[in-house]
């Protein structure tokens, strides 16, 4: 194993396209190479690694870490395949029976997903006091019944987040009764809100054995090509996660691509703060930078038809990208939202095609030079019409995410961003940094380590000060063991919600810790 | 523009009636309640999946109509009191609504005839649906507020002095709180109290009233109006606020994007305000929203557009979907409407209850159809 950081390879694995770069200590881009995903992980990844490293000139000994961001998961689920079968335990009888497990959840995946599911007695309330005694016998018996046909357990408690003491006692019961079996915890995988809770923590478990393959393949790969390196995935918020982390809660690797492109923007133009807007074949997604993270959403997000509370980036997505079609019709231009997708170079007008796209209107405008310019001639003014509805649809989606009225810098990235202006009025300079379309390699190659806490917690006799010191202390904690270093950690995101309603006063904390790889 | 200022819409309209509540009708009821809860209530999900859980087990509710009771027959209002944002996690056991019934049965000595939605707005205008069916009671079409307000005795009933009580908490794990108070008044602080040792939230039954006691105070027609306005909202493509015109009246203030949005918690309460600047035809001009909960008033240039008892509601401005007010964010684009309040709060008694001034404000009601034009 190496010692310390030198040589790290950074991997996006994205819908369409892979991308790859090599950067040295300095951050200095070495390489970087582009190809299209392909449908086999393990060979994508390893074509990936092996053509970055042709592209370099230094021994594969010197690579010391690699990191991959993967839209795999997510995948898996809107496609439905290689999910392990959950036995569903939620603690909380009597109350929540009023709502039994995966009620609002698409019938094809719950029957997919689920092996069965029991609501038990147990939970907290908001003080954390118990609302009954927990219920191992019931557990056990549940587990019986599913044994066989469960891949995994997903439990979540009433006001876990506050006291995960039930969460636990089931996790041993289940140890118990089935042996070592894959087991999700919820309190360490959403927020408040019992049932988005849930259904993140029924997918996480669902996702084990996506889980596995990833880290496999990227193993695979990594011996194939006869590196020996630390490796890690990104996660949600753009920070790394250990390969051991991975496997207990793949579910935050979900959000990882726009997390990182987002993150490898603010990298590249040294911005901390500003909106970052990345631009690809089909779409654009729209995220804003605080303190050098993208800003959580507040609200729940819908995976592949349920809702979840876990930590995603806020995101608007809107149906404008490089290849995004463009229609004069009886009613006026029309653009997009479907797209020509992969099949630009071959169906734009510029390239010789039929299908009028932004790209096309892009080169009319003489923002981007590819093709053949001459290709477009005679119909500037439609392309015209239909960029300045594309220009409007950006505005309005940056203007919905950015946070006050204040003026922000809006960075450019992804390979189709070159459709987008040069200026939007109200904020500052579009700004295109180097290297703008290999940005989310990028920014997987330059992820810190991050750790966080989101809890409730009762003041009792407590200062609110000795309160935030304990959340703080168990984020930096949290982030030092997933491989942080422990003097470079810093507190980079704290949010203080009090609670109505109650006679001690609770107040919700949640606190993150971030820092760079340690020496390994 | 009108000269009567007590002339609200046309309510209770047995034109078009709901009979009955499936899972369809539950689903437009739950987006009705955002539009008709003036931004408080909570998010109706919890009480929609509970209502729906129901309705798949036991088949649609039947609704009546409150002459449909009978002179002796009784009628349990019911509502969750407390802050949603804990029963999002402590969901209901499902044994509430039976428990609510039994408890003021035994309490009366008479059996019950049906249940009733407290307010009609948020999570309070759903779950009643969910009882309704737990019991086996119709649910009557109709409720006490019309909309929704923050206390006990922000309910119609109040207004013919008829009490609160006996009253019904119920918590998660069947425990039952009986309440006999002195006043409605009392009841709201007595309720409030053991809302808190429950950790929060809890469920209750109260303005228990026969079927003649009931016809004076209850607003008649409301599952009705908030059914057709989810589903007005839910299927109108081009000109969702057009349709809601038609169903309720609805007079824009403003169309435009929130600039600024503070909330903070005071005395149980959420309390803030949101800022929201004009665009398109509006531009150039601000609005602001001070809220307790619901929205009480508007304010521009310091003068009030609109104030409670009419129903100030933000509308996302492409779909015409409520926004409670724990969802407001910088950057939404809304068109802010009001809605006439029910007839009964226009009175001098009522708006002793509810209008500007029972919340702080000084300043006088002014029924919205004087000061506005409607959107058609």
């Amino acid at each position: 194993m190496p010692a310390s950081v030198d040589l790290r390879i950074g991997i996006d694995v994205g819908g369409t396209n892979t991308d790859a770069v090599v950067l040295d200590r300095e951050n200095t881009l070495l390489a970087k190479f582009k190809t299209p995903t392909t449908p086999d992980l393990t060979s994508g990844i390893s074509l990936a690694i092996e053509s970055v490293l042709a592209g370099l000139d230094e021994p594969v000994e010197r690579i010391t870490h690699v990191m991959l961001g993967t839209t795999h998961a997510t995948n898996a689920i809107l496609e439905r395949r290689d999910l392990y079968k959950v036995a569903v335990v939620r603690i909380g009888a009597p109350a929540t029976t009023s709502i039994p497990p995966l009620l609002d959840w698409p019938a094809d995946l719950a029957e997919v997903v689920s092996a069965g599911d029991v609501v038990i007695r147990g939970g907290s309330e908001i003080s954390g006091d118990p609302l009954t005694d927990f219920d191992a016998d019931a557990l056990a018996q549940f587990l019986r019944s599913v044994q066989g046909t469960a891949q995994a357990v997903a439990v979540t408690g009433v006001f876990s987040p506050v006291s995960a003491e039930h969460e636990f006692l089931a996790e041993k019961v289940v140890h118990e009764v089935l042996g070592d079996i894959p087991v999700s915890l919820s309190h360490g995988i959403g927020a408040l809100g019992l049932l988005e809770r849930e259904n993140a923590c029924v997918l996480n478990a669902a996702l084990v054995g996506v889980a596995r393959k990833v880290v496999a393949g990227l193993t695979e790969s990594l011996q194939r090509n006869k590196i020996d390196a630390v490796s890690f995935l990104t996660q949600n918020d753009g920070t790394l996660m250990g390969l051991d982390y991975v496997l207990r809660f793949p579910v935050l690797t979900i959000g990882s691509g726009p997390a990182n492109s987002m993150r490898g923007a603010g990298y590249l133009t040294n911005i901390t703060d500003g909106v970052v807007v990345d631009v690809g074949g089909t779409s654009s997604d729209i995220g804003i930078l605080i303190n050098g993270f993208p800003r959580e959403s507040s609200t729940a997000v819908d995976i592949g038809g349920v809702r979840t509370n876990f930590r995603m980036p806020d995101l608007v997505s809107i149906a404008v990208g490089g290849g995004t079609r463009i229609r004069a019709t009886a009613d006026g231009i029309t653009v997009g939202p479907d797209s020509v997708g992969y099949r630009l170079r071959t169906e734009a007008l510029v390239f010789g095609g039929g299908s009028p796209t932004l790209s096309d209107a892009a080169v009319a405008a003489g923002r981007m030079s590819i093709g053949d310019p001459e290709k477009v001639a005679g119909r500037e003014e439609t392309l015209k019409a239909a960029q300045a509805e594309a220009d409007d649809q950006v505005w309005n989606a940056i203007d919905q995410i950015r946070p006050s009225r204040m003026s922000v810098p809006v960075v450019a990235v992804g390979g189709g961003s070159l459709i987008l202006p040069k200026d939007l009025p109200g904020f500052d300079d579009v700004l295109w940094p180097e290297n703008y379309d290999v940005a989310n390699a990028i920014g997987a190659a330059i992820a810190s380590v991050s750790g966080q806490v989101d809890k409730v917690f009762k003041l009792g006799n407590r200062t609110r000060e000795e309160i935030l010191a304990e959340a703080t202390t168990a984020a930096s904690d949290e982030a030092v063991s997933a491989g942080a270093d422990p003097d470079e950690v810093e507190i980079v995101e704290i949010e203080e919600v009090p609670m109505a309603y109650l006679q001690d006063p609770v107040v919700r904390i949640r606190a993150k810790a971030a820092g760079p790889l340690g020496a390994v | 523009m009108t000269s009567n200022p007590t002339a609200a819409p046309a309510r209770g309209d047995t034109t078009d009636r709901i009979t009955h509540l499936g899972e369809e009708e539950i689903a437009d009821l739950a987006v009705g309640c955002t539009v008709l809860a003036g931004g408080g209530g909570g998010d109706p999900r919890i009480g929609h999946l509970m209502a729906l859980n129901m309705v798949r087990e036991h088949g649609p509710v039947p609704v009546i109509d409150v002459t449909e009771v009978p002179d002796d027959g009784l009628v349990i209002s019911a509502g969750m009191i407390g802050a949603p944002t804990v029963m999002v996690e402590k969901i209901p056991s499902g044994a509430e609504g039976p428990v609510i019934r039994s408890t003021i049965e035994q309490q009366l000595g008479v059996k019950a005839h049906a249940m009733m939605p407290l307010e009609m707005g948020g999570l309070n205008g759903v779950l009643p649906v969910a009882w309704a069916s737990a019991t086996g009671l119709p649910l009557v079409d109709g409720d006490l507020m019309g909309r929704a307000f923050p206390e006990i005795q922000m309910c119609t009933p109040h207004l013919y002095d008829i009490p609160a009580w006996p009253c019904v908490m119920v918590d998660e794990r069947s425990q039952a709180i009986i309440f006999e108070p002195r006043d409605n008044v009392w009841l709201e602080k007595l309720a409030r109290n053991a809302v808190s040792t429950l950790g929060g939230c809890a469920c209750a039954g109260l303005y228990p009233m026969t079927g003649a006691q009931a016809r004076g105070p209850v607003i008649r027609g409301t599952v009705s109006t908030a059914v057709r306005i989810g589903r007005t909202v839910r299927t109108a493509r081009e000109d969702p606020f057009g349709a809601l015109d038609a169903e309720v009246g609805l007079y824009p203030l403003i169309t435009g994007k929130v600039i600024d949005v503070d909330r903070r918690t005071a005395g149980g309460f959420v309390r803030g305000s949101a800022v929201i600047e004009g665009i398109e035809g509006d531009r150039g001009r601000l609005v602001r929203i001070e809220f307790q909960n619901e929205n009480l008033v508007a304010l521009e240039d310091g003068e009030a557009l609109a104030t409670v008892p009419d129903i100030i509601t933000l509308l996302d401005k492409h779909t015409a979907y409520g926004i409670v007010t724990e969802h407001i964010r910088y950057g939404q684009r809304v068109v802010v409407g009001v809605i006439p309040s029910p007839a009964p709060w226009r009175t001098p008694r009522g708006l002793e209850v509810v209008g500007p001034r029972a919340f702080g404000y000084d300043v006088d009601y002014v029924p919205v159809e004087e000061t506005h034009a409607r959107v058609g």
